[in-house]
């Protein structure tokens, strides 16, 4: 095996863009993925039935099809359709749907939104209904119980599960190779095997600096928590 | 008791230690035929570990076990524990013992009359037809004649632990063990095991009961022996040791006691 | 339209294959994990633990590369220092079988094994009291409860199997996926023909949530919920 090829200059910076591109998707997506998930939540858990369906039938569809489907139709998919063709040379934001990063983001937003939208209002509906009474017996607006109450607690409780999905969102931005002519960590390892065919040192090279990012994810989600969800251990004294 | 007989069960200078802890500092017991030994003593006292180490669900560090006159053969583990020497002997051993646990452990997948016939059918190889016999005719003495299609989760805590005793009956064994069988049940249900246990003293069972029941102790069975601190500290005919202790100890665990 | 319609189709049948195969081999490694990781016999504990940690760890694409175009040359170059001549190759169906197996044995290994934790001590323990074997009380006891508790993380893993299924197009297998992909460029409307891949993908996890959620009620225990 051949690990010198690694080591050059070309390829360390070739990696590097790709490491550049992974965590900007990554961060991009978490960003607007959790707003959109909040607001998808708060639908979920709505009282009017409208709502609760749209968000509902939105979630079920992102969640029960495969994440490589959903960016396809975004990049190939919506090219297609003429109302985008005859605008997007000029008009914003159609633009941006010629912009490679910016189909992928947008697919990885919308897939994480999804499930991190369920895992919220999952968390939300479990809020322990002494704590709901206790807030309407103080006389507290519906509003205002979810605001200081419900969404607090239920933020904290998803802690585990968000933690889980972010490095799945890690995992998930490898897609974003399918693309072409965008480079993420992924794209680059096998534009090097297709430059020098040796799979294992280009496909290794970057599957370690995924686990390394992995772990650090991961100790950031243990210390979160450890801070956040103390009131849930168990008693120390 | 006679001393003519041969003992169903005798257990000797059986010691066993969690860490640095010593939970049974030298306990000896012997069972003949148609005996009923209650231990009694408070939690801590190493009485259950003490009934746990007979079948060997807890490895006891020093000690011989002697089951119908067959001793089961120990060695030492790396950790100073003792385990079976033979994996064999100690499976039929058990066979021979049969045990009623305070939560009961009826297999949940499985249905009453599964319960009490697998040991029945798969361990001691008897035929089928002849198990479900048996399996009747103890589901009749405990008083659940009906329930043989039902599940334990949809069955009472007296029912339950009834079952747990039929399934213990249906392996016809050289002695009973009962951990605390009532400890767990509603005040109201204790008594219908209660009386079930009674009726096999009567019918001369030899039974080894770990309980809190005083009464129990008092009027079913023939021997007493109040456990403290892991070590045997009064033993005797349950009538006397009961009116009159000897020991200080005794005299407070009883007055603590409610009857 | 219709030849490509009806390609799409026949790619949802390969798409089914690869899934169903995939599983065998990871609730295969599923058992042989969490087995492993409840031993208590250090060595097998960190190889499972290695194992869970590396499929977490990296994607599943990587992996998939990896073992396609690595696993030809990889599996030669072993059978050379073993000394055998052979003509092995994987074929794309192999690696994508065996990756994802592999990948979704790590996942089950975490479900089982929470399983089998979740079965309460006292029933293993009556078998051991009435003399049985630890093999025997393996299969008469802890298997067929442990069932019912990995039930709802099973089916929770072969629902994101499904889905992931859909990269085996991307190392040139004809699934749902890549017929729609062919069908789209020769037809000029990509758009179509993966809406309809995502159909079939609905279609099949709706019916698995459907099934699971029905044997779920009717045999599982515990309060773990069956979702996408």
């Amino acid at each position: 095996m051949n690990w010198d090829v690694l080591l050059l200059p070309e390829t360390l910076a070739l990696y590097a863009e790709g490491l550049v591109t992974t965590l900007w998707l990554l961060a991009g997506s978490l960003f607007f993925g959790g707003a959109l998930s909040l607001l998808l939540a708060l639908a979920l858990t709505s009282r009017v039935a409208a709502l609760r369906w749209l968000a509902g039938a939105y979630t079920y569809c992102i969640r029960g099809t495969p994440l490589l489907i959903q960016i396809f139709l975004i990049y190939y998919g919506i090219a297609q359709l003429e109302w985008i063709q005859a605008r997007w040379d000029a008009v914003w934001p159609w633009t941006m749907f010629k912009d490679a990063f910016f189909c992928a983001l947008l697919a990885l937003a919308l897939n994480n939104a999804a499930y991190t939208a369920e895992m919220l209002a999952g968390a939300m509906r479990e809020t322990a209904p002494g704590e709901l009474e206790a807030a309407q017996a103080m006389g507290m607006s519906r509003w205002q119980i979810q605001r200081r109450i419900v969404l607090p607690s239920a933020l904290r409780r998803t802690l585990p599960a968000y933690g889980n999905e972010v490095v799945m969102m890690l995992h998930s931005t490898s897609l974003a190779s399918t693309v072409p002519a965008l480079i993420d960590l992924t794209a680059a390892a096998s534009r090097i095997y297709a430059d020098f065919f040796l799979p294992f040192e280009a496909f290794l090279f970057a599957a370690a600096i995924y686990l390394c990012i992995t772990f650090m994810l991961v100790g950031v989600f243990k210390a979160l928590e450890w801070r956040f969800l103390g009131h849930l251990r168990p008693r120390s004294h | 008791m006679s001393l003519a007989t041969p003992s169903k069960l005798e257990v000797i200078d059986l010691h066993k230690r969690y860490g640095s802890h010593e939970v049974l500092k030298g306990v000896s017991l012997k069972a003949h035929a148609g005996d009923v030994i209650s231990i009694i003593g408070s939690s801590g006292s190493g009485k259950s570990t003490l009934l746990r180490c007979i079948n060997l669900l807890e490895k006891p560090h020093q000690g011989r076990i002697i089951v119908a006159g067959e001793e089961l053969h120990l060695r030492p583990t790396r950790t100073g524990e003792l385990e079976a020497a033979s994996a064999q002997q100690l499976q039929r051993l058990r066979t021979r013992l049969a045990m009623v646990f305070q939560s009961f452990n009826l297999w949940a997948h499985m249905t009453v009359l599964q319960n009490i016939i697998e040991a029945p059918v798969h361990l001691l190889k008897l035929p089928r037809e002849q198990a479900v016999q048996t399996a009747r005719l103890y589901l009749e003495r405990v008083g659940l004649s009906g329930v043989e299609d039902r599940y334990p989760a949809h069955l009472s805590g007296g029912q339950q632990q009834r079952v747990a005793i039929a399934r213990a009956l249906a392996v016809e064994p050289e002695v009973m063990l009962f951990d605390e069988p009532t400890s767990a049940l509603d005040p109201e249900l204790v008594s219908e095991v209660l009386r079930v246990m009674q009726q096999l003293a009567v019918e001369h069972r030899t039974m080894v009961v770990v309980t809190h029941e005083m009464g129990f102790a008092r009027e079913v069975s023939n021997h007493l022996i109040f456990l403290h601190q892991g070590r045997i500290e009064e033993q005797g005919d349950p009538r006397e040791v009961l009116a009159r202790p000897q020991s200080e100890r005794l005299a407070q665990f009883l007055a603590g006691s409610l009857k | 339209m219709d030849g490509h319609v009806l390609s799409v189709l026949s790619g949802a049948q390969l798409t089914l294959t690869v899934s169903l195969a995939s599983l065998g081999v990871a609730i295969a490694l599923g058992l042989l994990g969490a087995a492993a990781k409840l031993s208590q016999r250090r060595p097998l504990v960190a190889l499972a633990g290695a194992y869970t940690t590396l499929v977490r760890g990296v994607p599943e694409l990587i992996l998939l590369l990896l073992v396609y175009y690595g696993g030809t040359i990889g599996l030669i170059m072993l059978l050379e220092r073993l000394g055998l001549e052979a003509e092995v190759n994987i074929d794309p169906f192999m690696a994508g079988v065996l990756t994802l197996g592999f990948i979704y044995g790590a996942f089950m290994t975490e479900t089982f094994r929470g399983a089998m934790l979740a079965i309460p001590k006292g029933q293993t323990e009556a078998a051991w009291a009435f003399g049985m074997s630890p093999a025997r009380t393996f299969f008469r006891i802890t298997l067929p409860q442990m069932v019912r508790y990995a039930l709802p993380g099973f089916t929770n893993n072969w629902l994101v199997l499904i889905k992931a299924t859909a990269l085996v197009s991307l190392i040139g297998l004809h699934d749902v996926t890549f017929h729609a992909m062919q069908a789209g460029a020769a037809t000029r409307e990509p758009f179509y023909f993966l809406l309809l891949a995502a159909a079939v993908f609905l279609a099949y996890t709706t019916v698995s949530l459907w099934a699971l959620r029905a044997l779920s009620r009717r045999y599982a225990l515990g309060s773990t919920q069956v979702s996408l």
